[in-house]
């Protein structure tokens, strides 16, 4: 028996071609580019040329301009990632799946930045690239955790299984972040060595003091520029994939 | 609730000891584990003996994880999840059934490990109360998050390879705490043990909780 039903007229060639938004940015996500933008030209000038470097760290401080916005920005999308997980298992929204899915991504990336400019810090400062200093290791630890969650979301299953699991595991990962710090702390306690982490603000003066929170804030607008592209985009995948299957289907009720 | 939880792990392990995959093969896995070490590290310089907490709990883990495969792998044949779910049970209860039974396997291979390691790495367990303690809450945790991520490799369709990369970056903080808690009792470390006990207190209550209230979605919605 063939069920007629009304088609939406598909072209049988055109396959996941997305008509709606074909792009990602709008009015408001350029202006916010563009303002990140010239925020990190400034941070290069000011972080790298203007201010002087510090009595302790020495030159090693440039490094903090960035590594401290790259680890609060990390933190800030793993925090959004298990708002965004305890949400959709209370709504079932897409919305609060693909939010939850691109900043946990986000957050991996910049938990990589941090670890690899933690990385270079290391190996002017200590020699070695690599000392089981605890902000570093928790770090590495919560990136692996993180990593994992990324690898839930690669499993080829039905889009509502992926969602829920991806949501658990957000709520599931973030609970450890406070804990794992804590073993970490305690685990290397008795290593007191010189660290990039811990050792903002309070001696920092005039241009550092600037550099440091302009960096905050210029990272943490780049997130959000990031962020909104990174949702776009994977809301327009789950269209296109929509769309695909719309057509796949009028094409096979056109050979019936 | 405790009696449907009890229901569901004495059917857990009802079919793990009809089975024999536990005694069969991760046992046996674990004291092969016990002797790569020794292969590894060498046994003449009393190595073994200096790192026999942290061993100890590296095949504590890696055990686990085979262990939660099992666990769960036996719930993904012939639809029993579906029976699970409808059999009137709460999510909650299934959950801590899961944790009992998981926890119980695991006491047990804690116990032959701990005579292998005294054996073949001449360890001395000692400072009871406190091995104890931290034994038994670092195995809560592990069992308690262990089942979480059990049900999430199920759900996945199997996900074999998944579960490590899943479970043990989340167990890295028992890891540390049961290790020192352990160099502690056996005199080879300094300072207070309890606050690694607290630790894994805390961890084990956490998760027991979030997996018990999480149990329900990963049931039922996903």
């Amino acid at each position: 028996m063939t069920i007629q039903q009304p088609v939406e007229p598909v072209p049988p060639t055109s396959g996941a071609r997305v008509v709606a938004p074909a792009s990602t940015s709008s009015r408001g996500t350029r202006i916010l580019g563009f303002a990140v933008l010239a925020g990190l030209v400034a941070l290069v000038v000011f972080g790298v040329f203007i201010s002087p470097p510090d009595a302790e760290l020495g030159e090693t401080i440039r490094i903090l301009y960035m590594h401290v916005p790259t680890v609060s920005a990390a933190y800030v999308a793993f925090v959004i990632t298990a708002i965004a997980s305890g949400m959709y298992l209370w709504r079932r929204s897409e919305f609060w799946d693909l939010l939850g899915a691109s900043s946990a991504e986000l957050g991996v990336l910049f938990f990589g930045l941090t670890i690899f400019n933690g990385m270079m810090w290391g190996k002017i400062t200590w020699g070695v690239f690599w000392r089981w200093e605890p902000r570093l290791t928790t770090t590495t630890v919560l990136f692996l955790t993180y990593l994992g969650y990324l690898a839930v979301r690669q499993v080829p299953t039905n889009v509502r299984t992926r969602a829920t699991v991806s949501a658990v595991i957000g709520i599931l990962a973030v609970v450890n972040i406070p804990i794992t710090h804590k073993a970490v702390d305690w685990w290397r306690g008795l290593h007191q060595e010189k660290t990039i982490f811990g050792t903002v603000d309070p001696d920092m003066r005039g241009t550092q003091l600037f550099s440091a929170y302009l960096g905050l804030v210029v990272f943490l607008g780049l997130f959000a520029w990031l962020l909104i592209h990174r949702f776009r985009l994977a809301w327009l995948t789950e269209r296109a994939e929509d769309r695909g299957l719309d057509a796949a289907i009028a094409e096979r009720r056109a050979e019936a | 609730m405790i009696r449907d939880a009890a229901l569901v792990a004495a059917k857990d392990l009802r079919l793990e000891w009809r089975s024999r995959v536990g005694i069969g093969q991760v046992l046996p896995f674990a004291v092969l584990c016990v002797l790569l070490f020794a292969f590894a590290l060498d046994p003449d310089r009393n190595v073994l003996e200096r790192a026999t907490g942290g061993l100890f709990w590296m095949v504590v883990l890696f055990a686990a994880v085979l262990t939660v495969q099992r666990t769960f792998a036996v719930e993904g044949d012939d639809g029993v999840l579906d029976a699970l779910r409808l059999s009137g049970l709460s999510p909650a209860s299934i959950y801590l059934g899961k944790v009992a039974a998981l926890l119980t396997q695991l006491v047990v291979l804690e116990l032959v490990l701990a005579v292998a390691m005294a054996v073949l790495y001449d360890t001395t367990f000692r400072g009871w109360l406190l091995l104890g303690g931290i034994a038994a809450l670092a195995t809560l945790g592990i069992a308690g998050a262990g089942a979480s991520y059990g049900v999430v490799g199920l759900r996945l369709g199997g996900a074999e390879t998944l579960l490590p990369l899943l479970l043990l970056p989340l167990l890295a903080p028992v890891l540390i705490a049961a290790t020192r808690g352990f160099d502690i009792a056996f005199g080879r470390a300094a300072g207070p043990g309890w606050p690694w006990a607290a630790l894994l207190g805390i961890f084990a209550v956490v998760y027991l909780g979030l997996g018990a209230f999480l149990f329900r979605p990963l049931m039922e919605d996903a």
